[in-house]
């Protein structure tokens, strides 16, 4: 199994930490991991992403061109990395202030309305939360409980309180999440 | 117990100073290798092990902070990014005419001037051929891996006093900032006692010791220079490092270091899967260079591409050391800007199969 997975959106959507939330869980899976910020001027606004590989072989490259997975939170993300999805992947995407639906007919395309969804929890922070739930429905390559071991990992101590919030969003994203085009007969 | 841990190869490589056992490190922030003041700053090593950390005001500042206390024989480093380096230069010259030994990180950006703070190998001309003036040499490690950033500075502070050479890590944008699992050894013992060429003060009965890359005669200076000369080829013999993939049947080889080797390394991968027989040798020293390794798979080859993060400065010393035996092509991007995995498998079947 090697999963290569990139992650777009505004800064702020916690793009980053839902990179390291996912190698870290890797991590508690015994697997490889790999983690590649965008570090330029789009961390200053703008669109940020990363890279996250999982597998169960050494990774060579930390950067890629082409993914398995695309995440895209925002329409600049879509519109930059939609087409870097491999023929039969999957691009999930965050349905809130997108302009446009993808236009790929060779890949699986999810939507997840994530951002509603946080905010029917009363807590908008655990959105990326609830993406990485969607993400895990459709590929499930980590176990649940790995990735609470990952959270603890990520979260400094003093927020481990909010840790069955994060489980919560999780499972929500999991039922949330919502198939609009399957290359599966 | 050694430890597993997930950590940004600049945060790590911070660590690893504090375990190596490190005395002293001076610095100034600039992109993309931030994160190591900062690591350091925030673990405030004073209370682990006694290591000083402080910014400096300038890199030429912080150069000449390590150059003070190398010369007391501690354990000293800095680090920046290209720039940065630049600045550092007069000082490193300095550093390696005195004999004083000492690690330097330069974790590399796309240049010339301020450039960008993007990934990039454009400073291996700078670190390999002497950025300062002279007839010096730094050992200079390239590493590949958030793992390798770790190794490299326990191993860059022991090549450091025993050659009394300044050893430099050639890291870049890319393993500076990604994330990898790491085991980080355990904490070195700091220096107790201060080897015999350290400027600590004279005691009764001990002949003076002075540090200096001043000689105004010119046979003395001649022979400052014969002694170095002497180092450098006992560090050719001694401390080539490299790693090579799928060699043994390989028809076509590439060439790369640092990032760029795992990116091609995934060209590799792909080709080997089209049938393209392919492998790669990676320099983990730049210099001292693995000459003869890449002399003896030049007699295997084809062809050989390098691929590197610049317009192309390894590749002429890979030509030196394949030295007519196959042809050797160059495939680069530069200013910042990162090579696909498909572009480097493009350039191979363009350049070396097809050319």
């Amino acid at each position: 199994m090697t999963e290569e997975i990139i992650i777009a959106g505004f800064g702020g959507q916690g793009v980053l930490s839902m990179g390291q939330i996912l190698c870290y869980s890797g991590v508690m899976q015994e697997k490889e991991v790999s983690w590649m910020p965008s570090y330029g001027p789009e961390m200053r606004g703008g669109t940020a992403n990363c890279t996250a590989i999982i597998s169960d072989k050494d990774i060579s490259s930390p950067v890629l061109n082409a993914f398995d997975t695309a995440i895209v939170l925002n329409q600049p993300s879509m519109d930059k990395f939609e087409d870097a999805v491999k023929p039969g992947g999957l691009l999930i995407y965050e349905e809130n202030g997108m302009t446009r639906k993808p236009r790929r007919t060779d890949i699986n395309i999810c939507a997840i309305p994530a951002y509603d969804e946080s905010i029917k929890m009363n807590n908008t922070k655990v959105f990326n939360m609830i993406v990485i739930g969607g993400f895990l429905k459709v590929k499930p390559i980590l176990e649940l409980e790995n990735v609470i071991k990952g959270l603890k990992k990520v979260l400094p101590e003093r927020y481990h309180n909010l840790i069955p919030l994060n489980e919560q969003a999780i499972r929500r994203g999991m039922e949330i999440i919502r198939t609009e085009h399957s290359l599966a007969k | 117990m050694k430890e597993l841990r997930l950590m940004k190869g600049n945060e790590a490589l911070a660590e690893a100073a504090i375990r190596a056992g490190a005395d002293a490190y001076f610095g100034y922030p600039i992109t993309p290798q931030s994160e190591i003041i900062e690591y350091l700053m925030r673990e405030n090593p004073v209370e682990r092990t006694g290591m000083i950390v402080l910014q400096a005001e300038s890199e030429v500042a912080a150069i000449n902070m390590v150059y003070g206390a190398a010369g007391c024989g501690k354990r000293a480093m800095t680090s920046s990014s290209s720039p940065g380096m630049s600045l550092k230069q007069e000082g490193i010259s300095y550093i390696a005419g005195a004999e004083l030994p000492c690690v330097l990180v330069n974790v590399v950006r796309g240049g010339p001037g301020l450039g960008t703070i993007q990934p990039s190998q454009s400073d291996y001309f700078q670190a390999v051929k002497g950025g300062g003036h002279g007839d010096y040499k730094l050992i200079v490690l390239a590493p590949a891996t958030v793992q390798e950033s770790v190794d490299y500075v326990k191993l860059a502070f022991e090549l450091a006093f025993k050659y009394r050479n300044p050893i430099m890590i050639l890291s870049d944008g890319i393993i500076g900032q990604m994330m990898e699992k790491v085991e980080l050894f355990e904490q070195q013992p700091r220096l107790t006692e201060a080897p015999e060429w350290a400027t600590v003060g004279k005691k009764p009965g001990r002949d003076s010791v002075i540090v200096t890359s001043l000689q105004l005669q010119s046979e003395e200076q001649e022979k400052v220079n014969l002694r170095l000369q002497a180092k450098y080829r006992e560090i050719e013999k001694n401390e080539v490092r490299y790693e090579t993939h799928l060699c043994e049947d390989a028809e076509y080889l590439f060439a790369a270091f640092g990032s760029c080797a795992r990116i091609t390394r995934k060209a590799m991968e792909m080709a080997r899967e089209k049938g393209i027989k392919v492998g790669l040798i990676r320099p983990q020293t730049l210099y001292p260079f693995p000459v003869d390794a890449i002399n003896k798979l030049a007699g295997q080859v084809k062809g050989i591409l390098t691929v590197e993060m610049n317009a192309g400065q390894m590749v002429e010393d890979v030509r030196l050391a394949v030295n007519g035996k196959t042809k050797v092509e160059h495939f680069g991007r530069f200013g910042g800007m990162i090579p696909s995995p498909d572009e480097i498998l493009n350039a191979l079947e363009q350049k070396i199969i097809g050319g």
